[in-house]
């Protein structure tokens, strides 16, 4: 079995590398810069084909059809970071990988559910799920994606950015609220 | 700011800054008493708070190791974090959503009104629901809360109106933006609120009060506060004759000091409060001080909670506007016939985008869950917030097994649900569900339990001795110049958020403090 590296040897090492192009006109071409819509993770922890198994993993816990593998890369990036600085880490991730099967990434999304399902309760299907949510839904894509607008101080918060801008239910009355402060 | 010996055994040392006893350093100072105020967190400040919902959380939550056990809904979905408070200066005033309702009466009678429940610990509050109105209406003015005394409400956002229309159709009566600690005018040199959303990461504005940036600047001035950050209590000290004279803490550095004390008021919120009672065991109080009864720890109450999310077909955007402006108080009262005892508002809620999935929906994963959060525009939310009933076996102890860095066992919390707690949650949930459909919810989701923050109880003020740790002034039955200064004192949880009832217990405590030690008492 691998011995374990002295820990700068690791941040010389690059592993794998996960690379995708932002698909044009999705939400996330919208943030992305022009001619800069390609991207890459290098690893330095998991190969390209593990890193590739987390990535069907992680759309297979949330998938979002329409949400672009470059938001959940940075999953995979955070993983992959987690991996390189923690033995117990590392090798329970790369032995969840393994586990999953030769060509879970390519397997139908049915398939892979039922991987899943059968490990439910393992310690890395629950960091990785807990990882999923943690690190995909903070990201600027996913806030794009979703919607979500975020932090308001610097914009001066949302009360003249339509935090009362429903109209398709009843005005409140003013005794059940207040007024708009001046 | 002033700075006091160590051994100037003439200072009240308080331990915690936040709701309780934030207000207490300040209320102590302006009279002309000398504290020493030690936080176990850092100081920050509205230029420093975070609005990155995940650091905002590593940056202002007490993330100390605790364990839990028990079969309520948090220990098998949050196990590593049973409650959720915060660990910097102001306490849990920094994070709070600043629900300012007061307890009713009958809540303080619960014994009485309620009768005898089997498996509970139920007793009546030791003062009068009139001696606490009094301080309730300093508390209020002194917060600038919204709907009390001509201050006006928020206005209505986004979620609300459909929190309020929802209501309407079932026929409730008081739905209304809230009592809320949160300007909605400029009041006591603090901005209004701009309906950010971000209550829960510490408000930039400062339009929500905060001891952080109100009770301790103002108890600096006075030149009699010695605010000591980072500075984590580990065992208070007392003399041959009982009385406490002495706190034992771990400064910046984690070097061991000893502040001597004439007075010690502890306001570590429940859990910690617990923890350094017990800590403090001794040849003469062996099995923690103020403990004679064994009550320390027990009747751990955190209010039932949990979140119930509405998906429409049109947007929301729940996430513009004040956390928690709603509220629909019809199901405030006692009314045996709903299949439980003790009541529980309805209040608006939302939640950040990796918090949502994180906290706020029940656990899953896959295709269904997904499309919740795909939904995210289009969530309405609530949250219940209802009394819990005191169980002597809902406790925090100590975990014999497990170590902080110091070496000193951490907070084990114990919960058992009773019946009636998950009575009074079914009811709740149901009126939810039913307020969400009749306004055209396409689907309505029922979330977890979260890690509890209305931590009460487990110190609580009692006539009798035997029933509990403190007499009506927060004043431990056993050492008279030991107090107890936060949520912990609360006798029985009721159904109204708890600090509005932190900050007017600690107001009266100071008064009855400050006359005790002027009259020699202490």
């Amino acid at each position: 079995m691998n011995q374990p590296l002295p820990r700068r040897d690791f941040l010389k090492t690059t592993t794998g590398l996960l690379t995708g192009i932002v698909v044009a006109g999705s939400p996330l071409a919208l943030i992305a810069p022009r001619r800069r819509r390609a991207w890459a993770v290098a690893l330095s922890a998991l190969t390209t084909a593990e890193a590739a198994a987390l990535m069907a993993m992680a759309r297979t816990i949330v998938p979002h059809d329409k949400l672009d593998d470059a938001a959940y890369a940075l999953v995979i990036k955070a993983v992959d970071e987690g991996a390189l600085n923690d033995d117990h880490v590392r090798k329970t991730i790369k032995e969840g990988i393994a586990g999953l099967g030769a060509g879970f990434a390519t397997r139908p999304e049915s398939e892979r559910s039922a991987v899943l399902k059968k490990i439910e309760s393992s310690e890395f299907f629950q960091t990785t799920r807990l990882k999923t949510l943690q690190v995909l839904y903070a990201t600027p894509m996913a806030y794009a994606y979703f919607g979500y607008e975020g932090e308001a101080f610097s914009k001066g918060g949302y009360l003249e950015r339509g935090f009362n801008d429903l109209h398709w239910l009843p005005e409140v009355p003013l005794e059940d609220s207040g007024p708009l402060p001046i | 700011m002033a700075t006091f010996a160590l051994k100037d055994d003439s200072v009240a040392v308080i331990i915690g800054s936040g709701a309780g006893g934030g207000t207490l350093a300040h209320e102590l100072t302006r009279r002309g008493i000398k504290v020493v105020l030690l936080e176990a967190g850092s100081r920050q400040s509205l230029e420093s708070f975070s609005q990155v919902p995940g650091e905002s959380f590593n940056q202002l939550t007490w993330l100390d190791t605790r364990t839990q056990s028990g079969d309520w809904g948090v220990a098998r979905d949050f196990p590593s974090l049973p409650v959720w408070h915060c660990k910097t200066v102001g306490g849990t005033t920094v994070h709070w959503t600043a629900s300012c309702p007061r307890l009713q009466p009958w809540e303080l009678r619960a014994r009485t009104t309620y009768g005898a429940v089997a498996g509970t610990s139920l007793i009546d509050w030791p003062i009068t629901p009139e001696e606490l109105e009094r301080y309730y209406a300093i508390a209020e003015r002194r917060m600038g809360v919204t709907r009390r005394n001509d201050v006006p409400g928020l206005p209505a956002s986004n979620n609300f109106k459909v929190m309020h229309a929802a209501a309407m159709k079932l026929g409730y009566k008081q739905v209304h933006t809230g009592h809320l600690a949160i300007n909605s005018r400029t009041y006591d040199g603090r901005g209004f609120c701009i309906q950010q959303g971000f209550c829960v990461q510490g408000c930039k504005m400062g339009a929500k009060w905060s001891t952080l940036y109100t009770e301790i600047p103002d108890a600096e001035e006075t030149g009699n506060l010695d605010l000591r950050v980072q500075s984590t209590a580990t065992r208070i000290e007392h003399g041959p004759n009982g009385r406490v004279n002495a706190v034992i803490y771990r400064d910046t550095q984690g070097r061991e000091q000893r502040q001597a004390a004439r007075v010690v008021c502890v306001a570590g919120n429940s859990i910690e409060t617990t923890r350094l009672l017990l800590l403090s065991e001794s040849s003469k109080f062996p099995h923690g001080l103020a403990n004679s009864s064994g009550q320390v720890g027990r009747n751990y109450c955190h209010q039932i909670t949990g979140f119930v999310w509405g998906i429409f077909d049109k947007p929301i955007y729940f996430w513009r506007g004040a956390t928690i402006a709603g509220v629909i108080e019809d199901e405030a009262i006692n009314d045996p016939r709903r299949g439980f005892v003790g009541g529980y508002r309805m209040e608006l809620v939302a939640l950040d985008l990796p918090t949502l999935p994180l906290v706020g929906l029940p656990y899953g994963w896959g295709r269904d869950f997904a499309s919740i959060i795909d939904n995210y525009r289009n969530l309405a939310g609530m949250f219940i917030n209802g009394e819990d009933l005191p169980r002597s076996g809902n406790r925090i102890s100590l975990d014999a097994n497990v170590k902080d860095a110091y070496g000193l066992p951490v907070a084990h919390i114990h919960v058992d649900e009773h019946p009636n707690d998950r009575a009074l949650r079914k009811h709740a949930q149901g009126q939810m569900v039913r307020m969400y459909e009749a306004v055209g919810a396409k689907r309505v989701i029922v979330g977890p339990t979260p890690p509890a923050s209305h931590n009460t109880g487990a110190a609580r003020m009692s006539a009798d001795p035997h029933d509990g740790v403190t007499n009506g002034w927060g004043q431990t039955h056993d050492i008279d110049n030991l107090f107890i200064s936060d949520g912990s004192l609360l006798t029985t949880s009721g159904s109204a958020n708890p600090t509005l009832t932190i900050v007017a217990l600690a107001l009266r405590q100071a008064e009855y403090l400050s006359e005790q030690m002027k009259a020699g008492h202490l």
